[in-house]
């Protein structure tokens, strides 16, 4: 479609106005990302006076600085790093084994269990009956509870199970007359194979985790137990003093701070998003056309 | 369907053929072990934080005590759905419930689709591989970040669009966040700066797949820009447009709790209290697992409805149900 066959004036226009717009709106999404960066760079008297700015005039690292020497913070990064690891291996591993039987059509049960899986995409249980849940398992204020209760996502569980439909099954016949056991086939054949797409999810499920507030919210009190993303809820909120003031130190950048921690937040994020991107698209779609 | 049927182990029991042929449970058992193993983990996931919770919806209908279990809890029928209905805060939260998702339907809705066609129409590919890349990015940023952002940029003392409301539209310089007023347009225009662009890519998708020749044939018969688009390129994305239309409206009643609860003050709170942050308020922080589960339970089952309520009219409508 590289040839312009437009060329009356109302399409040139079109043409015009459409780039004008379209590159206004990438700009719209970015410009708040490049400008927290910024200013977590800067210092509080430019933030506080400069409306708006993309480069700081005097580059200082003080909120990094106290960021990295306060036992919170350091604390709810290791945490929350150390969460969204283990995190995903287990929804990965949860997620695939899961997956392959029920790509097999031939699997007696398995409607049973798909249609168990889907329903829970319609209705669920909700917030409360969940929370209780959670609370007589005893996961209350542990770990765990930021992990198991979001342990397959089942829109992830249906796409991967429609990829597995998709491999050629001639290598797996294959493998199982050469005397290969269906556990044997699905680590040495499937899960090979299989490698693009396991990077694919761990990312989303990677993220997940690591963006994951409500967790934390509903299942985590003790505050030596805070991940990252409450830290940042705490900081930037409304009664930030308050959190504020729990913090073992005396003199702070108070709103450098609040940059800082965002950027420290969504670094990790924009450092995978071109792996993300690479495959998120095809992730995406995969789900949407078969079954 | 029955090419796709791939055979059992060779190991096994002579090959029955057809999947679907019956196989006495044992034998398929058996036949089956490793695969039904497999499978176990997952059912366990499933079974305790997903079907738990759901027989854990009668409580709903008890006087729940944690102490005395949900056997030992005392019934009392529909109480706490009458108390709702009944209630003070029931009108308030039907209305900022059903303000928000309309809201959500006129300006969210259609904003991907819009972008999506913008972008089929534009012609520069690498711009277009930019903007994509840079439009999808807040998809992928926590809530928690998208209100620290809109904390920060509206800002009283240095915020960029509290600068900008009053440097260029000569409003008045007032915390924003913290009006009731406000609260309504912030969340669908973090809405629109998190979801439009991810949402493109399934418009994008179905854009890709229209035939060129149509066009090619179009332009032959003198057809314009403006009708190849009316006649072609809409087209191809109704069925499309209908399936996400559907989907949404099971989701109307879902106010995204998270985005909700971390714009919430205790200014906004007549504006800002919706179905979820209600029982999160109610159920979690104030210990009333029964009356919220009963809240919950109401909302859950109207989603349902709306589901399969939309589903129905758009077969109605003669378009093709999402099932």
């Amino acid at each position: 479609m590289s040839v312009n066959h437009y060329k009356s004036l109302g399409s040139r226009v079109f043409d015009t106005l459409n780039i004008v717009l379209l590159t206004g709106l990438a700009l719209i999404t970015v410009l708040p990302l490049l400008y927290v960066l910024a200013g977590s760079f800067a210092t509080e008297s430019e933030i506080a006076t400069r409306p708006f700015f993309l480069w700081p005039e005097k580059f200082v690292t003080d909120t990094y600085e106290y960021i990295f020497g306060t036992g919170t913070f350091v604390r709810a990064l290791i945490t929350t790093v150390c969460v969204t690891a283990v995190g995903t291996v287990v929804q990965v591993m949860l997620t695939f084994t899961m997956a392959y039987p029920l790509a097999k059509r031939y699997l007696p049960g398995r409607a049973l269990v798909l249609n168990l899986v889907i329903f829970t995409l319609v209705f669920s249980g909700g917030m409360v009956p969940t929370y209780l849940v959670v609370r007589d398992l005893g996961l209350l204020d542990s770990y765990w509870a930021l992990i198991l209760p979001l342990a397959i996502n089942p829109f992830y569980l249906i796409i991967v199970k429609s990829f597995f439909q998709e491999l050629p099954q001639a290598l797996e016949e294959a493998a199982r007359i050469d005397g290969c056991s269906e556990m044997g086939v699905f680590f040495r054949i499937v899960l090979p194979l299989s490698k693009p797409i396991i990077a694919t999810f761990s990312l989303f499920y990677a993220v997940g985790i690591w963006n994951d507030y409500v967790s934390p919210l509903l299942y985590i009190d003790d505050s030596s137990k805070w991940t990252l993303q409450v830290l940042v809820r705490q900081l930037t909120s409304a009664d930030a003093e308050n959190a504020l003031a729990q913090l073992d130190s005396v003199f702070f950048p108070a709103e450098g701070l609040k940059f800082a921690v965002i950027v420290i937040a969504t670094l990790p994020i924009l450092l995978f998003y071109p792996f993300l991107q690479k495959y998120f698209a095809k992730g995406v779609l995969i789900g949407s056309v078969k079954e | 369907m029955a090419t796709d049927l791939a055979p059992p182990p060779v190991k096994a029991v002579p090959e029955p053929g057809r999947g679907s042929e019956k196989v006495p449970i044992r034998t398929a058992l058996r036949r089956y072990r490793w695969l039904y193993l497999m499978l176990i983990p997952g059912l366990a996931y499933f079974a305790v934080f997903k079907y738990l919770p759901m027989y854990g919806l009668t409580i709903a209908f008890q006087d729940f005590v944690p102490f005395l279990g949900y056997s030992g809890s005392e019934w009392v029928g529909f109480k706490h759905f009458e108390d709702l209905f009944t209630g003070p805060d029931f009108g308030r939260l039907l209305s900022n419930t059903l303000i928000l998702a309309l809201l959500t339907v006129i300006f969210v809705f259609p904003a991907p689709i819009i972008v999506a066609l913008m972008l089929n129409e534009l012609r520069v590919n690498v711009l277009k591989r930019s903007v994509q890349s840079l439009i999808y990015i807040p998809h992928f940023l926590s809530w928690t970040i998208v209100a620290s952002l809109t904390y920060l940029l509206f800002a009283v003392d240095f915020g960029v669009i509290a600068n900008f409301i009053q440097g260029v539209l000569g409003g008045p310089r007032t915390d924003y966040v913290a009006q009731a007023d406000w609260f309504r347009p912030i969340i669908i225009m973090q809405t629109l700066w998190k979801a439009t662009g991810w949402g493109t890519i399934i418009y994008l998708a179905a854009l890709a797949g229209v035939d060129p020749n149509l066009y090619e044939a179009a332009r032959m018969d003198g057809a314009g820009r403006w009708r190849q688009f009316w006649h072609i390129t809409l087209p191809a994305i109704r069925p499309t447009i209908v399936v996400m239309a559907i989907l949404t409206s099971g989701n109307l009643l879902d106010s995204s709790f998270e985005q909700i609860w971390l714009m919430t003050n205790s200014l906004n709170r007549s504006v800002a209290d919706v179905f979820d942050s209600y029982v999160y308020y109610v159920g979690i922080t104030q210990g009333a697992f029964s009356y919220s589960t009963a809240v919950g339970l109401f909302k859950g089952l109207a989603g349902v409805v709306l589901i399969f309520g939309s589903n129905w009219l758009a077969k109605r409508l003669g378009q093709r149900g999402l099932f």
